[in-house]
């Protein structure tokens, strides 16, 4: 892709120049391309794991201004994968850490920092500002959100998105290739497909897929070799195979198809099928019956005949337990048999946050099970509130 | 008696768990639709991983045989040689 600014206008310092002596005698970057780097801004949606290699490398290589929306504070469990962020700045803003890690690699680089949730509101007037897009979040609402506002803004939005062990790399949003929307028309309901906070992630595999992200953004600003434009790379660290797959533009696609019927952004939350936080939390509390950590020790106690069920994966269970016996919420519908001898008695589901315990419960409720208690807060707040011995993960 | 179509079937990390683990799976069938119901029958578990009660492959759920989605084939009507690689490649949104 040609970019649209001018490198004459630019000159690299000596310092610069002795800075990216390896770009510069690549033919395929050489002086015009290290140029239109430093001509170059990009955003960054997130500064979390995949935007960890890809703000370092961006900005190690030199281009001029970098741009992150993040509004997270660096947390201990980020620490395995975030290398953006190291432990001293655990409980600090993500922006901030990121901002100084990019400037110790390379101060010539300008970082602008936007605290923000990325909305319809503000997703276009951000984006405008910079020539690339790199979609590094963790959530499909967002992700639609920034496919929309890239094919509505007329900017690449450079795709990289990772699960477990998996990963899937892209470019959407150019003039002629496809976007997002092409590849995956809708979202999964909610809840189908865990996150990484619920289903794990290697911590290489952001290091892995980011760094692509990041090749895939210099190609994009350079105009060197092939880019990703219509092709989907499927990357399974596990069996270590690297494949790609074509991704045409749908003509029918409604954003960027050829009668588009999304012409500005719209509601991502409602579009993914997510309720707002606090009518969620209502409906929760009108239709989940719950028990607390402290009624639940004090029944337990008391001897009363509760029967205790834990939903997460066995694997959890060693690390945090309290004991209870284990049918992981994936397996819940084939295993209903095994709680046939407790349909009269109290049930207590219980996981790691109270989140999956909620849709066992709500499974169990339409087979007929009627005294069911949802553990508010989950083996972490056991741990909070009961036996801090029991580790948080 | 007629040669079934014996095709490779790649499993995504996020459903192995349905299918004890593996990778990949070998199915046969003549179409894309035929191998997908012979995995549904191998692995029950998965079935409503992809598809929707009312029996339609879920709009997330991309199926590609070779390297081309076979909604540009011929969608599940799509036809296999022995030797062709199916692709289950879902959305996932982590970063």
């Amino acid at each position: 892709m040609e970019t649209t600014f001018a490198p004459a206008a630019i000159s690299l310092s000596p310092e610069e120049i002795r800075r990216y002596s390896r770009h510069l005698i690549l033919p395929e970057v050489g002086m015009e391309g290290q140029k239109k780097l430093k001509a170059a801004s990009v955003l960054m949606v997130g500064a979390g794991g995949l935007g960890s290699p890809l703000g370092m490398y961006l900005a190690a290589a030199g281009v001029g201004r970098i741009g992150i929306v993040d509004f997270d504070v660096v947390d201990e469990s980020n620490l395995q994968r975030q290398l953006l962020h190291g432990t001293k700045d655990v409980g600090r803003p993500k922006l901030e850490s990121a901002r100084d890690r990019i400037h110790d690699i390379n101060p010539n680089v300008q970082v602008d920092l936007h605290p923000v949730h990325l909305t319809s509101d503000n997703a276009l007037e951000i984006i405008q500002d910079y020539d690339v897009v790199a979609d590094g979040t963790d959530n499909f609402p967002t992700r639609y959100l920034v496919n929309d506002a890239c094919v509505l803004a007329g900017k690449p939005n450079v795709y990289a998105s990772i699960f477990r062990f998996e990963g899937q790399a892209s470019v959407f949003g150019a003039p002629d290739g496809p976007c997002y929307r092409c590849l995956y028309a809708e979202p999964p309901p909610p809840g189908l497909v865990p996150s990484c906070a619920e289903g794990g992630v290697l911590g290489v595999l952001p290091g892995i897929v980011g760094s692509i992200q990041a090749l895939e953004v210099i190609k994009q600003i350079t105009g060197a070799g092939d880019s990703l434009i219509g092709r989907l790379l499927l990357i399974d660290t596990l069996g270590m195979q690297f494949r790609t797959l074509k991704v045409r533009k749908n003509p029918d696609c409604p954003v960027c198809g050829e009668h588009p019927t999304v012409t500005e952004l719209i509601d991502y939350q409602l579009f993914c099928g997510i309720t707002p936080p606090a009518s969620t939390e209502e409906t929760e509390m009108s239709t989940l019956p719950e028990i607390t950590v402290r009624e639940l020790k004090e029944r337990l106690d008391r001897g009363d005949d509760l029967f205790v069920l834990d939903v997460r994966r066995p694997h959890e269970a060693d690390i945090a337990t309290i004991g209870a016996p284990i049918i992981p919420l994936h397996e819940l519908a084939f295993r209903l048999d095994e709680l046939e001898p407790y349909r009269d008695q109290e049930i207590v589901l219980m996981c790691r946050s109270g989140a999956r315990s909620a849709t066992a419960l709500r499974h169990l409720q339409a087979q007929g099970f009627e005294k069911l208690y949802n553990l508010k807060g989950g083996i972490l707040a056991w741990s909070d509130e009961i036996d801090p011995s029991i580790p948080k993960y | 008696m007629t040669e079934t179509t014996t095709v490779t079937l790649y499993i995504p990390t996020p459903l192995r768990g349905f299918v004890g683990g593996d990778s990949s799976v070998s199915v046969s069938g003549e179409t894309v639709s035929e191998a997908l119901r012979q995995l549904v029958t191998l692995h029950p578990q998965i079935k409503t991983h992809l598809y929707t009660e009312a029996g339609d492959l879920r709009s997330f759920v991309n199926i590609y045989k070779n390297d081309d989605d076979v909604r540009y084939l011929n969608g599940e009507q799509t036809t296999l040689q022995a030797g062709d690689v199916l692709s289950i490649v879902p959305s996932i949104a982590g970063g």
